[in-house]
């Protein structure tokens, strides 16, 4: 090996990466998803999707859900970093393989074609509650709700059937059964 | 109908009621109507700087060495990116600051106006919160919100920006809310189980160190008291980050150094040797780790630290305790002396065998260099400083690099908050505006700036600021010509290419300090350095010290890049080893 001409340490053996979903409730206030997010690029982590709307408008608190990677170090650096900003008031997080959370992305696919075609679009998505938004004699706007990996196959799917744009949402998550995250 | 007050009028009572004494600032367009406004208030006393980062590495050194938050004014735009690295270099070494800024009234804000800069976005990462105050109303909880997250938990800085419209706006001035006192309940989530499992490991231990930092200093006085009492209680060594010095004793003989880099031989083998690491309010820093594979390979670890982001962030640890250092060190102490099971004697001859092992080290006398009677060498123009400041209650700052890394080899710190360094960010340009704020709060003490000479060309225009306000700082300049620390970099690791570190011309010190209208003193030759330093000392007044030294002197002991404790370059004592012998050579 070289000798190192650094003043920095020379980075050691990486353990295994998995993927997280962060859930954060901040207050609803100027540049509190800056904030957020400048920790994610500022501390290097990644931000594979994000959510973020108000959830309370009394209290004044948005909910935001973040899906990131990270080793278990750096997961739980997340969650501690993400805890000591002021407008943060708690933080979750969920292994995406957790069975007690629900996880669920939106999309919308703008299908132009026969009817033929959207009809074996809509045959296609049957599994995911499609719901179709829009609809004239040669285009559907339809909306599926479904896990990110399953809203990737049917965007390659649909492309040979139509399918001309496609807006889709970040992962929102929910845990199951009664209790709720304290 | 209760009295409305101004936005600007706001301020300052909000600075009252924070007991707010000293501000430094520097006027600017987007503040006028705060400053109009700084007339009327006789408690507060405004420092006038040369440049913004001067008023905030001035903050940083007042706050340090006093304990209080430091207070900083500046304009919009240039006033605020200027401060830009004092407000970093305090978040790195967590500092309380408070930094209030112009900003262009609310309804030109995204207009790229005069002086707009978009400070909040800015000041974002390098502050623990910040603020735009657009609103009249929200401004008093603000600014005593500011004073509350900048000092509470791991203090840091904060900074509030403040349009120019809402200066001049009015309302109701709100007074702070008086908080139950919670006992640091909010900090502390450490039980009692914590500090039993801690004592069960320091009755076990056979190879304990104590590795202690900033963290001890930050939680106040008490906390270097409860230090000493445990390492009283305990016997055991301890050794200290470059922030902790001053919080142990530097010439107790329980005292190993300095760790890390530029540590100690007997400090770093016993941090790599150790079978028990208690680590009270250090971080970790990659400047003590070295090789984080093989960092104290064979020890438990125990981490004491008030953030829990701090807690296995680099270095896993067998127990963590999140608290103030203060309420923690004095819980164990408390605990010890209350186990009599034997724990305090009996613990001792456990670990005899392991003093005899530190002595073995120490005996390599790792600081030692080769003295010579034609140049200054700087480590013994360190020591000298030492010898002849030591029984003034001294206070020291430092610019970055090599000489600040001899300040802290060679100058022994006996209480906390006497030491000012710039260790996380590594600020040059730090350690002169800082030995102004430490001069405002500490009027009557001896303030010496072990400085560089490239460094303290950085911010060397806050003499002025010396001048104005009569601080008799001491800036004691170990001029090599070279940036020292780069230059050696460049020995041992780039094939002696010194490329762009030596500064081929330099000012005339003398000349220069004649020129802010304070004294010049210069040494070249080791005969009479005692009488000239003793001169600088004795002035009634500010001092420039330009002290000629060797400018092929290295910084040794260190660890080299990604090696671990153990294996540590030592001086050229020791490389010459067999050669000549030891101290031998000075006389040669």
């Amino acid at each position: 090996m070289p000798k190192s001409k650094s003043a920095y340490s020379i980075p050691t053996k990486k353990q295994k990466s998995d993927t997280y979903i962060f859930v954060v409730w901040v207050d609803n206030e100027a540049g509190v998803l800056a904030r957020v997010v400048g920790l994610f690029s500022g501390r290097g982590y990644n931000i594979e999707s994000l959510a973020v709307a108000e959830v309370d408008a009394i209290k004044n608190i948005s909910r935001i859900t973040i899906v990131t990677t990270g080793t278990p170090q750096v997961i739980e650096q997340i969650r501690l970093q993400l805890t000591k900003l002021v407008p943060v008031h708690k933080v979750a997080e969920f292994k995406r393989e957790d069975k007690n959370v629900i996880f669920k992305e939106m999309a919308l696919f703008k299908v132009v074609g026969k009817k033929s075609k959207i009809d074996k679009c809509l045959n296609a998505c049957k599994k995911f509650n499609p719901v179709i938004l829009d609809e004239t004699k040669s285009s559907a706007v339809i909306q599926i709700t479904a896990l990110r990996r399953e809203i990737d196959i049917m965007n390659k799917k649909l492309k040979p059937l139509g399918l001309v744009s496609t807006s889709r949402t970040g992962a929102v998550a929910m845990t199951r059964g009664a209790q709720i995250f304290n | 109908m209760p009295k409305l007050y101004t936005g600007a009028e706001i301020v300052f009572k909000c600075l009252e009621d924070q007991k707010v004494e000293h501000i430094f600032g520097y006027p600017g367009g987007a503040v006028l109507p705060i400053y109009d406004e700084l007339k009327n208030h006789s408690s507060i006393k405004h420092i006038l700087v040369r440049h913004e980062q001067g008023a905030g590495h001035a903050a940083e050194g007042y706050a340090r060495s006093s304990g209080k938050p430091g207070v900083v004014l500046v304009t919009s735009g240039p006033g605020a990116t200027n401060v830009v690295t004092a407000l970093t270099d305090a978040y790195m070494d967590s500092v309380p600051l408070v930094c209030i800024s112009g900003q262009v009234p609310t309804h030109l804000i995204g207009t790229d106006a005069f002086q707009e800069c978009d400070t909040t976005g800015i000041t974002r990462p390098c502050t623990k919160h910040n603020w735009l105050v657009k609103d009249i109303n929200d401004l008093s909880n603000v600014m005593h919100e500011a004073f509350k997250v900048a000092t509470t938990g791991r203090p840091g800085p904060v900074l509030v920006d403040i349009p120019k419209d809402i200066q001049f706006a009015k309302t109701k001035y709100k007074k702070p809310k008086i908080e139950k006192k919670l006992n640091g309940k909010l900090q502390n989530r450490f039980s009692q189980n914590d500090i039993d499992e801690l004592i069960k490991l320091f009755s076990k231990a056979k190879k304990p160190v104590i590795y202690s930092g900033g963290g001890v200093i930050n939680s106040g006085p008490k906390a270097s008291e409860a230090l000493r009492e445990l390492a009283s209680l305990t016997g055991f060594p301890i050794t200290s980050t470059l922030q902790g010095l001053g919080a142990f004793p530097g010439d107790d003989n329980q005292f190993l150094g300095m760790l890390g880099m530029h540590g100690t031989y007997e400090a770093n083998n016993a941090m790599h040797d150790c079978d028990l690491l208690i680590n009270i309010g250090a971080r970790f820093d990659d400047r003590i780790t070295g090789k984080i594979d093989e960092f104290s390979p064979k020890s438990k670890k125990v981490h004491i630290d008030i953030d829990p982001s701090s807690i296995n962030k680099i270095i896993k640890v067998d127990l963590a305790i999140v608290g103030d250092v203060s309420s923690v060190l004095n819980r164990i102490n408390k605990t010890i002396v209350i186990s009599k099971n034997g724990n305090s004697k009996s613990n001792k001859s456990n670990i005899a065998k392991w003093w005899e092992q530190i002595e073995k080290w120490r005996r390599k006398d790792s600081l030692n260099f080769i003295n010579s009677d034609k140049t200054i060498k700087p480590q013994h123009a360190v020591q000298r400083l030492y010898e002849l400041t030591k029984n003034k209650d001294t206070y020291v700052t430092t610019e970055v690099g090599q000489h600040q890394m001899w300040a802290a080899q060679h100058y022994k710190f006996n209480k906390p908050n006497r030491w000012m360094t710039s260790g996380g960010l590594g600020t040059m340009g730090y350690g002169l505006p800082a030995a102004v704020g430490v001069q405002i709060a500490h009027p009557e003490k001896l303030v010496v700036d072990i400085a560089g000479e490239a460094s303290v060309l950085m911010t060397m225009q806050e003499m002025s600021t010396a001048i104005q306000y009569n601080l008799p700082i001491k800036i004691f300049i170990l001029n090599n010509q070279y940036m020292g620390m780069v230059r050696q970099w460049q020995e041992l690791l780039h094939e002696k290419n010194y490329s762009e570190s030596y500064s081929e011309a330099l000012p005339d010190f003398i000349k220069m300090a004649e020129a802010y209208g304070c004294k010049g003193i210069k040494a070249v030759n080791p005969l009479g350095l005692d009488e000239k330093i003793q001169e600088m000392i004795d002035y009634d007044g500010p001092v420039i010290f330009d002290c000629h030294v060797d400018p092929n002197e290295n910084c040794f002991p260190m660890i080299p890049s990604g090696k671990p404790h153990n294996q540590m370059i030592l001086g050229p004592n020791d490389q010459e080893e067999n050669k000549i012998k030891g101290k031998g050579k000075a006389l040669v």
